[in-house]
């Protein structure tokens, strides 16, 4: 695995290379919280964050994660590049690659171009931060080192245990069609034996769910009581090309966490959202701020799982600058 | 002055009438004789070698874009002709979604104009709207006065149902056929890949078979209706080849169907790669769909196989498959394939390729027709032996944008003979 030079997928990694990335992350936990927290892991390396498409979150936790590995960042902003000068995204690519670049950290509307990205470089890293309806595989890896931190402190076990999430039911609620943070969230979750539902309107289902390892409901209510975590996606309208919903009122009524629907959890259940959120139509304010939700801590959580990735891709294979430290 | 005489040695004739072991003597343009052993044939007459190879009219295209004018950088009507003629061809119907398109007598005169140096026949069609935007009728009449055939808006198809019944009931009376390009924009929407399993898993638009299946149902009636001659293009889906088979059972004779290799051979799985080279419309679909199609072949509900030879120059498919343009070049390897993976019968081959095309275009006169004396010499040369593999650098097309890039193939194309000229002679063009 730690040979793998891209982070395309989470069928990359498998539950060999999760288990790899989530351990990875425990030590990075403590460089975050040093005075100064940074490591000298990744000095030397130069790491350009491409977003092709709107971002906060993803692209400000990519920079913190490699600057805390004390990796070059270089930023392109798509609005601002020659690609509004008629240059092709190929030449963009492999101009920046021309300026020494050890890994691109790609994101695009458009699925797929990460992968095309990576063939056209000559040696250099790509990982994933989203490619439309495709996969987020670094979303996904944050959300099980959440559940994996979370389950470990309530049960008392150790967070790096394999397969840390078996038994665990998880609902996933939304917009699953167009989710990139989906389709990681399966593959990872099911890979590290949690079992998956998806509840959906028919119409914001994928047309297909051929070998996807889930189950499907369309009633939330019967599905909330029995899981232990509740994974909620946007409904993403700039992806909504025809109508998919009657209206966002009906959607919150059906498919929404609100305050009234929250109480069917059971108790230590979990609710999570990948960001950003819809405050009052898939999430209640007072749900998204209550004890329930760890959503702020996916947020931490992403700067140490990122390093990890990035570590892991680029790293020198030589032992970890974090010194060994845990987090205990 | 004397007359080129070309010996075709040691090949069996295959045409609509039969084979049989024969020599072929060509004199100026058109067949001298055709017997069983005609030696070295006259003095001075140029010997080419058939031994072990199949002697057959030339293929005939049609469905082929040659992007002039206005897409000289991915094709011209030389270099596509170039192609078509080194893929066994002698003839193709140049399809009108050019820039401007071929929606006049003006754009028509242009094409056949340009068409008169190329190394194989090339029949222009015309545009069934105006600009192909689907809103007005083009001057069909205008322009079947300079030789057209066929007309259709390929690229994508009549929408307004109003409209199309117009379109057919007023080309009806020119002897023409109107190709439709069956897809429903509305379902077809944004999507670049077959709409199921593969597009979700890679979280792609689709394009559901769907918006095929209920074009050609519409326009099964509207052929019905109207009484003319209805061609339905690139046919992809297993419920729109069943819905033709269906339609003809029930006496429907004035429709004819039209498959393509990549659709013959190739499945939706290969946009696994996210490589745009892939990426056609209609697209690729399922190994289910694949195999309606072929027996759609074997049973005669599809009449041609046409090559939807679609150029497209690097940056227009080195692009997010979002953006990518959709189609694939098929002229120099569409013979190949269909011998290599369609396991059929080479006179079901040559049906399929040669003369129920040239019938369905009228090109009757002068292509697809029996080898007898006397008969235009629009000739080529088949070596169903022949193994090779796909180099897109090595195609002469201007494009490169094969799907077959470096598959093994069986059965070539060796010599191509147009108007009596041998424009390829041994795999190589002669000019």
């Amino acid at each position: 695995m730690s040979e793998a030079r891209h982070l395309l997928s989470i069928n990359d990694l498998g539950a060999e290379g999760i288990d790899e990335v989530l351990r990875l992350a425990d030590t990075f936990v403590e460089v975050g919280r040093r005075p100064i927290p940074r490591v000298p892991a990744l000095r030397g390396k130069t790491v350009v964050l491409s977003f092709f498409e709107d971002s906060t979150r993803t692209r400000m936790s990519f920079e913190a994660a490699a600057k805390r590995l004390s990796a070059d960042v270089m930023t392109f902003a798509a609005s601002a590049s020659s690609l509004n000068k008629g240059e092709s995204l190929l030449d963009t690519v492999r101009n920046i690659e021309a300026m020494g670049v050890d890994a691109f950290v790609v994101r695009h509307a458009c699925a797929g171009v990460p992968t095309q990205v990576a063939g056209w470089l000559a040696g250099a890293s790509v990982i994933n931060a989203g490619d439309g309806a495709h996969e987020h595989p670094t979303q996904a890896l944050l959300d099980c080192f959440t559940l994996s931190r979370e389950r470990a402190g309530r049960l008392g076990v150790s967070p790096a245990r394999p397969r840390v999430l078996e038994g665990l039911q998880v609902a996933i609620v939304g917009d699953v069609r167009h989710s990139r943070v989906a389709r990681s969230d399966v593959a990872a979750f099911t890979a590290l034996g949690a079992a998956v539902t998806l509840v959906a309107p028919p119409t914001l289902l994928p047309p297909s769910l051929e070998g996807w390892p889930v189950e499907v409901s369309h009633d939330l209510s019967s599905v909330l009581v029995k899981c232990d975590v509740v994974y909620l996606l946007r409904i993403q309208a700039e992806r909504m090309r025809e109508q998919y919903l009657p209206t966002l009122r009906e959607y919150t009524a059906t498919y929404g966490l609100t305050a009234g629907r929250a109480r069917l959890l059971s108790p230590g259940a979990l609710v999570m959202h990948p960001g950003p959120v819809c405050r009052g139509v898939e999430l209640a304010a007072e749900v998204a701020d209550s004890p329930a939700s760890v959503i702020t801590a996916q947020v931490a959580n992403g700067i140490a799982v990122r390093m990890a990735v990035l570590y892991m891709l680029l790293g020198s294979g030589t032992a970890l600058a974090a010194g060994g430290a845990n987090d205990g | 002055m004397a007359e080129r005489r070309v010996l075709l040695r040691g090949g069996t004739v295959v045409d609509g009438t039969g084979s049989r072991k024969a020599d072929v003597l060509v004199v100026g343009s058109v067949i001298g004789e055709v017997a069983a052993d005609l030696g070295a044939g006259p003095r001075g007459a140029l010997v080419l070698d058939a031994e072990g190879c199949v002697v057959t009219p030339g293929l005939v295209d049609v469905h082929t874009h040659l992007r002039e004018p206005g897409g000289e950088e991915s094709e011209t009507i030389e270099s596509g002709a170039r192609a078509a003629a080194l893929g066994g061809y002698t003839a193709v119907v140049a399809m009108p979604n050019t820039t401007p398109a071929a929606d006049s007598a003006d754009v028509v005169r242009y094409v056949l104009d340009q068409a008169r140096s190329a190394c194989c026949h090339v029949q222009p069609a015309g545009c069934i709207t105006v600009g192909r935007e689907g809103k007005v009728l083009a001057p069909m009449a205008e322009m079947a006065a300079l030789g057209v055939r066929l007309f259709t808006d390929d690229g994508t198809g009549v929408q307004d149902p109003s409209l199309m019944r117009r379109a057919l009931e007023y080309a009806s009376s020119l002897g023409a056929v109107v190709a439709q390009h069956c897809e429903d924009a509305s379902l077809a929407g944004a999507g670049c890949m077959n709409e199921g399993e593969w597009s979700s898993r890679l979280g792609l638009p689709g394009r559901p078979s769907l918006s095929e299946d209920v074009m050609v149902v519409r326009d099964l009636a509207l052929a019905r209706l109207t009484g003319a001659r209805v061609h339905l293009m690139h046919l992809s889906s297993a419920r729109s080849v069943e819905a033709v088979r269906q339609a003809k059972a029930a006496g429907l004779a004035n429709v004819s169907a039209e498959a393509t290799p990549h659709h013959l051979s190739l499945t939706e799985a290969l946009l696994g790669s996210y490589d745009p080279v892939f990426k056609v419309n209609p697209p690729l679909r399922t190994p289910a769909d694949v195999e309606a199609l072929r027996h759609g072949l074997s049973d005669g509900t599809i009449d041609v196989i046409g090559t939807d030879h679609a150029p497209h120059p690097p940056e227009a498919k080195q692009v997010p498959m979002c953006e990518a343009a959709p189609g694939m070049i098929g002229l120099e390897t569409a013979l190949s394939v269909v011998l290599t993976d369609l396991g059929l019968p080479i006179e079901r081959v040559l049906a399929l390729m040669s003369w129920q095309p040239a019938r369905l275009v009228g090109l009757t006169e002068s292509q697809g027709g029996p080898i007898v004396p006397g008969a235009a010499a629009n000739i080529c040369v088949i070596d169903l032996a022949r193994r090779w593999t796909v180099d897109p650098a090595r195609l002469a097309s201007r494009s490169r944008n094969t799907p077959f890039a470096g598959r093994a193939l069986t059965g070539r194309s060796r010599h191509t003979l147009y108007a009596g000229e041998p424009v390829v002679v041994g795999e190589e063009a002669q000019r």
